[in-house]
């Protein structure tokens, strides 16, 4: 059931140009996307805007599996786009694909 | 329908503590007003003792600002005291003319400073202590004068005293009894207090009855009963408080001591209550805190219509620290036909304590020097535990079981915060029920811990035994990822020769494989200062603007400062700085605090056009680095100039720029003591003089003003620059990142640091290391992202869909 959307794929960069933990942030429609490569080469992608202060999320410090906004420190899930305890809020999350060397976001 | 007007006059602790008791009952249930009589908002008249001893500010001891009266609906009627009240016609008037009706009114107009009815009272030089504005003249005119002299060896007294004291006073104390603080100490107490206060440099006269102040236009001296005297050009009164009721009195109320009032703090005349230092309730007028608090809540009960029994008076304890000399005091505290005390001195620490028992319970308690143990004798007294069971030297005995029994032990009816009433209970629910884990937080929400501030340490307890681990670990490791401290990182990271931060994570078991966001940067530093060679700095641990080279702004946006040594620019520069900031439409082009000129608010992607067409390098305005020195204009402008301080400020900046510091690392030159750069706030600040230049360390003007202490002075400005390197490095190596020099200098004690730096060899190993760990490393970061096409510039690319 449900409908299917079929999603744009947008490109960011070539993997081999995106620092592993160092943010890229990519607009679209002028949504702000935050794509991240985790030191085990996964490719993730969230909300670019931290729900606090709308901090961007992509210059943040990457560790493991989270973000941590660059204004206020909020810990920011690259999983599911939670924001961690003692804070709340949460960012949407989109999927990524990595084809050929060229890194892709899914909206 | 509108609401019934509640005036409150009297802006002190008792009054608008009530107001808040009301708040937390039923918001907005009144229109209040409150009458003012002093030019500040409400504030913590048990800090001034500290504003005095200079370890806290005015701002600091404000309790509510103005925008708690607006933000909750308050009229301030500011500066301008209330003359006179009239019940009848439901009014009052302020000096100011101002008449403001009420349905209902508080008096709460606390007390003053009994001022001794003798002949000089009214002399320039005589005050109280009692208000801010007492508080400031006093630290006026210690800069001014040299003597003074404290009437009165009561709590206030000894404070005043002490303050006098620390701002270089010679200060004697006068007392008209045997012993100091005869209300709550026993003689033999008093007397140990009184030789622990001597070695602080105070002096005291005992048994002296002041009888005339003398004096022509100013205070000259004091003139005792006995007819001796006393030379001294500031005379302090501190012989106790009077309250304030000559308004109630000249309404027709009731009053004795204090304004009479009933359980529910009504006094004689309809809808007007009294409460606070001013009333005065079943015989007892009280001048501490908690009792204030309990009327307050019994008033606030009674006017937002809940059920209460009302106040039932209060027994007193007084839990005191003066001058660094804890003691303890509550109870019946003088022996009787029917009061026999137990008492023991140990003299190896200079403690004193006595018991005082009636019918097997105790009924008065004095602690000197050691009150460990308040707490347990103070439940047997409050509920009256019977003890005899306990022979007296079990009794006196640091029975270290119970007597160190835990707050975490305690029953939830027991008083953690005596001058709150907030009970074990109410704490413990707090951190339960809105998840607290700091000992703020407990402050912020149950008010535990906000006025005298004695009880914090329990507070701590509390949150470690129903937190755990979530607060145990905190306060030991340099984040949650660890429990190591950094000194415990830094160690292994030379015995183990680590040189990434990956091994680090790994090899000292850190939580979290990668770290988080405070421990990356940091173990960056260490490893940057412990391995300058092998360690490869790892960008993706730099703090975004360290990353970035510009410092981050609130919508994400960054700012362009480019360096400008010593302050000093060129026509050229600031034409082309206004050619780029006009081509890139920069939001705000500012002078910034350190005399370098500011481009705010430029897109990520515009950085490195902008650092192309200005050509200029990076101010390293934005990291935990050597940043810009400030300098005067100097001898070869001014007329007051010694020295070439713009000069030496510039050498500085190019001797030591791009060099990474555990936090920003300011520098100022003056050319003279008019310090017109403020060298006495700077990490490292250089005073000209006549025959060379003094050197200040340690300063700091940011979030906690610290004033910068004298290192030594130097007759070249080559000793200038080498110490400033041998400091920079000596810092580098010993300070936990993040940590200004102020509190760096605190830790370690300045007089070490000191003797590092003025001995000539250590201070050229530093130099030596210094030159050698960033070597060919203090590379302006602006023109390494200009040249390197790809890699680096990768990092200000933002993706368009």
């Amino acid at each position: 059931m449900g409908t299917t959307q079929i999603k744009q794929k947008v490109f960011v960069a070539n993997f081999d140009q995106l620092p592993p933990r160092i943010g890229r942030e990519v607009v679209v429609e002028g949504r702000k996307i935050a794509v991240f490569r985790l030191s085990d080469d996964r490719v993730k992608a969230i909300g670019g805007v931290c729900p606090h202060k709308q901090g961007p999320l992509a210059e943040g410090i990457v560790a493991g599996e989270y973000v941590f906004c660059p204004l206020h420190e909020y810990k920011v899930s690259l999983i599911d786009g939670k924001v961690q305890e003692p804070d709340d809020g949460c960012v949407p999350t989109y999927d990524t694909l990595v084809e050929e060397n060229k890194v892709y976001v899914l909206v | 329908m509108t609401k019934e007007k509640l005036l409150l006059i009297g802006n002190g602790m008792a009054g608008v503590r009530t107001i808040e008791e009301m708040m937390e009952r039923s918001p907005r249930q009144y229109e209040i007003t409150i009458i003012g009589e002093e030019p500040y908002t409400n504030y913590n008249r048990i800090m001034l003792s500290n504003v005095l001893q200079k370890k806290m500010t005015v701002d600091e001891i404000i309790t509510n600002p103005l925008q708690w009266y607006e933000d909750n609906g308050i009229t301030l009627i500011h500066h301008d005291p209330a003359v006179q009240l009239d019940p009848q016609a439901k009014q009052v008037l302020t000096a100011g003319g101002q008449c403001i009706r009420y349905d209902k009114c508080i008096i709460a107009t606390g007390s003053r400073s009994f001022i001794l009815p003798v002949e000089g009272a009214e002399l320039a030089g005589v005050l109280g202590f009692r208000t801010i504005d007492d508080t400031l003249q006093m630290i006026e005119q210690a800069k001014r004068y040299k003597r003074a002299a404290v009437i009165g060896g009561g709590l206030l007294g000894l404070e005043a005293a002490k303050g006098l004291v620390d701002q270089g006073m010679d200060v004697t104390v006068v007392h008209l009894e045997k012993w100091l603080m005869e209300t709550q100490l026993n003689e033999p107490a008093g007397n140990l207090l009184k030789k622990d206060l001597e070695k602080q440099g105070i002096r005291f006269l005992m048994e002296k009855k002041t009888t005339r102040i003398l004096g022509t236009d100013r205070a000259e001296g004091l003139e005792f009963s006995d007819g001796s005297t006393l030379e001294a050009d500031l005379v302090i009164m501190a012989v106790g408080i009077r309250p304030v009721t000559g308004l109630a009195k000249d309404a027709g109320l009731c009053v004795e001591r204090g304004i009479v009032v009933d359980d529910f703090m009504a006094t004689s005349a309809a809808d007007v209550y009294a409460v606070g230092e001013c009333a005065q309730h079943n015989k007892m007028v009280y001048g501490l805190v908690a009792p204030l608090y309990e009327q307050g809540k019994a008033l606030a009960d009674r006017l937002t219509g809940r059920p209460t029994d009302g106040y039932k008076g209060s027994t007193v304890s007084t839990s005191l620290k003066v001058s660094g000399c804890d003691l303890f005091s509550a109870g019946i505290i003088r022996e009787s036909d029917d009061v026999k005390g137990i008492e023991a001195y140990n003299g190896l620490n200079n403690s004193y304590k006595k018991l005082f028992i009636r019918d097997r319970h105790i009924v008065g308690i004095v602690l000197y020097g050691d009150t460990s143990e308040e707490n347990r004798y103070y439940k047997m007294l409050r509920n009256e535990t019977d003890i005899s069971a306990l022979n007296p030297v079990t009794l006196l005995a640091s029975a270290d079981d119970e007597a160190s029994e835990s707050v975490a032990q305690w029953d939830d009816a027991d008083t953690v915060c005596g001058c709150n009433g907030v009970t074990k209970g109410t704490i413990v629910n707090a951190i339960h029920t809105q998840q607290l884990t700091s000992v703020a937080d407990v402050v912020r929400c149950t008010k535990a811990g906000n006025s005298c501030g004695k009880c914090k340490p329990m507070i701590g307890e509390l949150l470690t035994h129903v937190l755990g681990d979530k607060v145990t670990l905190a306060p030991t490791g340099i984040c949650g990822c660890t429990d190591l401290t950094r000194d415990d990182i830094v160690l292994q990271i030379h015995e183990k020769g680590l040189t990434t931060s990956k091994d680090v994570f790994r090899e000292l078991g850190f939580r979290n494989a990668e770290g988080c966001s405070k421990c990356r940067p940091a173990i960056n530093f260490y490893l940057n200062v412990t391995f300058p060679n092998e360690h490869q700095d790892e960008k993706e641990s730099r703090f975004v603007n360290e990353r970035m080279h510009g410092n981050i702004q609130k919508n994400g946006s960054f700012s362009v400062i480019p360096r400008m040594r010593g302050g000093q620019t060129t026509p050229q520069q600031l034409l082309k700085i206004a050619q780029v900031a006009e081509k890139y439409k920069v939001p705000l082009v500012k002078v910034t605090g350190s005399q370098r000129i500011g481009l705010y608010g430029v897109n990520k992607e515009d950085l490195p056009h902008i650092w192309e067409e200005l050509d200029m390098t990076s101010a390293s305005a934005y990291a935990k680095a050597v940043r810009s020195v400030k300098t005067c204009v100097g001898a070869n402008f001014c007329r007051f100039g010694t020295q070439d301080s713009m000069g030496l400020g510039i050498k500085l900046e190019e001797r030591y720029e791009y060099i990474d510091t555990p936090h920003k690392f300011k520098m100022g030159v003056s050319a003279c003591p008019r310090s017109c750069v403020e060298s006495g706030v700077k990490d490292f600040g250089v005073i000209g003089v006549e025959n060379g230049f003094q050197i200040y360390i340690g300063g700091n003007g940011g979030t906690e003003v610290k004033e910068s202490q004298l290192l030594t002075t130097v007759e070249t400005e080559q000793e200038v620059i080498d110490l400033c390197g041998a400091m920079l490095q000596y810092y580098r190596k010993t300070g936990n990142y993040a940590e200004r020099t102020a509190p760096w200098l605190e830790r370690l004690g300045f007089e070490h640091v000191k003797s590092v730096l003025l001995d000539p060899e250590q201070s050229r190993a530093l130099l030596a290391e210094l030159d050698a760990a960033v070597a060919g490393k203090r590379k302006d970061p602006w023109t390494e992202v200009r040249n390197n096409e790809h890699k680096e510039k990768e990092l200000y690319t933002v993706g368009r869909g």
